[in-house]
């Protein structure tokens, strides 16, 4: 009775030696916000500004150091994670954005041009980066050497892409808002960057001294949220009156 | 009464030709040692096959060849060897050990079918091939649908029983096996042994899940669970992590109680006591092996070792479940060749082949009993 079935083991043996793959870039379907009917663009003339500071309180935890020995492509310098960068009492790296209060009376223009996120020296630059939804995010490969890039998100759709040539790129975009959303090459294992997804223009991401800005919001009250990947999420609530100039602090403290 | 005695030589005939074929089939498979020293081979590139696979996950490598069955869209032999770079090493080395592995089954099964004379052997060569191809599929699967829990640990446990089917061909088609004389009949053994066995398998599927759902260090801290023997605080992972030290307990007591059992009863069976000491010895590695995982952080070394020697821990005991079980064929085998010597009334010349001779047991002592 066995031996009736030695064709079609052999049969679909050699069929899955010749089937073949090919990469595929993933990109999630293009798709506006919902905006009310008589929702309208903000007026430019009475918008408000907030300006701010993301503090770290305490001593900054030692980043662990990357060893890149495992692709040489990658060079020999000493570096460490990025994970808690402290520049001058300042934390980089945090993802900044209105979390409520924008409701769908407001009109806003998806950006056409890709932002890019580049991977260089086997690290993603930058390591925090927003886009907006539906917008195109460009990644490239930089280096001379092959990277796949992986995204994880939890409210869109997990996508994983080689690129094997250097000077490639790959175009993705995303359907839902979704902070944050980690990047991972898994062929070197300390590379990660993080994507900040939001369906407006009001996001920024902490730099030089924790410094960030949010500009042209329209009158009204706030939730703003500060995000960062190791040390969590805090919400502030703030309320803009026209043409207003506001500056908040967020403080993070070290994990415990 | 001339019908009745041609009947009655026709039936002496026939039994006549089936003890004759017994005796043929004994003979061819007494006569293939190389097929037996392949099946080994085959068995160890498994062994090799699991360390592969163990690097991969231990490293976080699952993912860093983002197709299937294509490398980066080479073909996977094709792949250029100066792109083995960080995780791709692991990965790509895995499927390209995982294909080697795949064609020795191919050839294994082909062999087997070709020399062995006992169906179920035959039998046991093409699950054994059929095991592979679908542990393919799930490696394929895996890294396609981006290592779900379900299919990563259904591929780690295939793995475990193809390695023990390969094993138990490796066992069956010994020498020891074939000319096995007086096998142990120990029903107590045989129980503790299956028991065992089933034990260490159900907690490699759990470590397997504790793998595959990151709580490798869901409890930071050995031998105590956040400085208290039960962890004072559960979630999912917590509870996976615990089921496994859980089950390091049972598969601690149910190989203590098999090898006890076979070192105070049957010491001088080597073909017993050789597995049973066995277990003892990879027991004492694993545990071992589970703590340093934990107070190393994971180091990807420690824990494939630990992921290897669990196979290990699982092939010695079936290995002694095997031979635990001999003993009930061998005595199944000597009644029937009891019940046919007394048909014939010893008029027969030929030995009842395939049947294992069973020597007298001493008056008073019962089966399994140490002599």
């Amino acid at each position: 009775m066995f031996r009736d079935y030695k064709p079609i083991v052999f049969a679909a043996l050699l069929g899955a030696a010749a089937c073949g793959g090919t990469n595929s870039s993933e990109s999630a379907k293009p798709s506006s916000p919902k905006a009310a009917p008589d929702a309208k663009k903000v007026d430019a003339s009475t918008a408000a500004t907030i300006t701010g500071r993301i503090a770290f309180e305490g001593t900054p935890p030692q980043n662990a150091s990357i060893n890149m020995a495992s692709d040489p492509a990658c060079g020999s310098a000493a570096v460490t994670s990025e994970s808690v960068l402290v520049d001058n009492g300042g934390l980089q790296n945090v993802f900044v954005y209105i979390k409520d209060g924008l409701g769908n009376t407001f009109i806003f223009d998806t950006p056409g041009e890709p932002v890019k996120l580049d991977q260089k020296g086997c690290h993603y630059v930058p390591h925090v980066v927003g886009v907006r939804t539906t917008q195109p995010l460009e990644v490239i490969n930089s280096d001379n050497t092959l990277h796949n890039v992986h995204g994880m998100p939890q409210a869109n759709r997990e996508f994983n892409v080689g690129q094997p040539v250097p000077g490639m790129k790959n175009t993705v975009a995303f359907t839902t808002p979704e902070v944050l959303i980690p990047f991972k090459c898994d062929v070197h294992s300390w590379m990660h960057a993080f994507v900040g997804v939001v369906d407006h223009p009001y996001f920024a991401v902490s730099g030089s001294g924790g410094a960030f800005e949010l500009k042209t919001i329209p009158p009204g009250t706030y939730t703003i949220e500060a995000v960062h990947e190791k040390l969590g999420r805090q919400t502030q609530s703030v309320t803009l009156g026209e043409k207003d100039a506001k500056q908040i602090t967020f403080t993070f403290k070290p994990a415990a | 009464m001339a019908a009745d005695q041609g009947a009655q030589n026709q039936d002496e005939r026939a039994e006549r030709a089936a003890v004759e074929s017994r005796a043929s089939n004994l003979a061819r498979r007494a006569c293939n040692p190389w097929h037996h020293r392949y099946v080994k081979l085959v068995t160890i590139s498994i062994v090799l096959l699991i360390a592969a696979g163990g690097m991969v996950t231990s490293t976080d490598s699952g993912l860093s060849v983002p197709d299937w069955p294509t490398s980066y869209g080479w073909n996977m032999f094709t792949f250029p060897l100066s792109k083995w770079v960080g995780g791709i090493k692991y990965e790509h080395g895995h499927r390209l050990i995982a294909s080697t592995v795949g064609f020795l089954t191919i050839i294994l099964a082909a062999w087997t079918w070709w020399v062995e004379s006992r169906a179920w052997v035959r039998k046991l060569a093409f699950a054994a091939l059929g095991a592979v191809i679908l542990q393919g599929l799930l490696g394929g699967l895996t890294v396609i649908f981006f290592l779900p829990p379900a299919i990563s640990i259904g591929h780690a446990g295939l793995a475990q029983i193809f390695f023990c089917l390969t094993l138990t061909l490796a066992v069956v088609t010994s020498p020891g096996w074939k000319q096995a004389v007086a096998p142990v009949d120990d029903a107590m053994l045989r129980r503790l042994a299956l028991t065992t066995t089933a034990v260490v398998y159900a907690q490699i599927l759990v470590g397997a899940t504790m793998r595959h759902t990151n709580a490798g260090m869901a409890i930071p801290d050995f031998p105590y669970a956040f400085g208290h023997i039960i962890p004072p605080q559960w979630n999912a992972k917590i509870a996976i992590h615990f089921a496994h030290r859980v089950g390091a307990l049972l598969v601690t007591v149910a190989i203590l109680a098999t090898s006890s059992h076979v070192l105070y009863h049957h010491r001088r069976r080597p073909e017993l006591a050789r597995p049973a000491m066995l277990l003892l010895t990879f027991l004492s590695m694993q545990v071992t092996l589970g703590a340093f995982v934990v107070w190393s952080g994971m180091d990807p070394v420690i824990n494939t070792a630990h992921v290897v020697n669990g196979a290990l821990v699982l092939g010695t005991s079936v290995v002694l479940a095997l031979r635990a079980f001999a003993g009930r064929r061998a005595a199944v085998s000597a009644a029937d060749a009891s019940r046919l010597s007394d048909s014939q009334a010893g008029d027969s010349p030929l030995p009842a082949a395939g049947r294992l001779p069973v020597p007298p047991r001493p008056p008073g002592l019962r089966a399994g009993a140490r002599p």
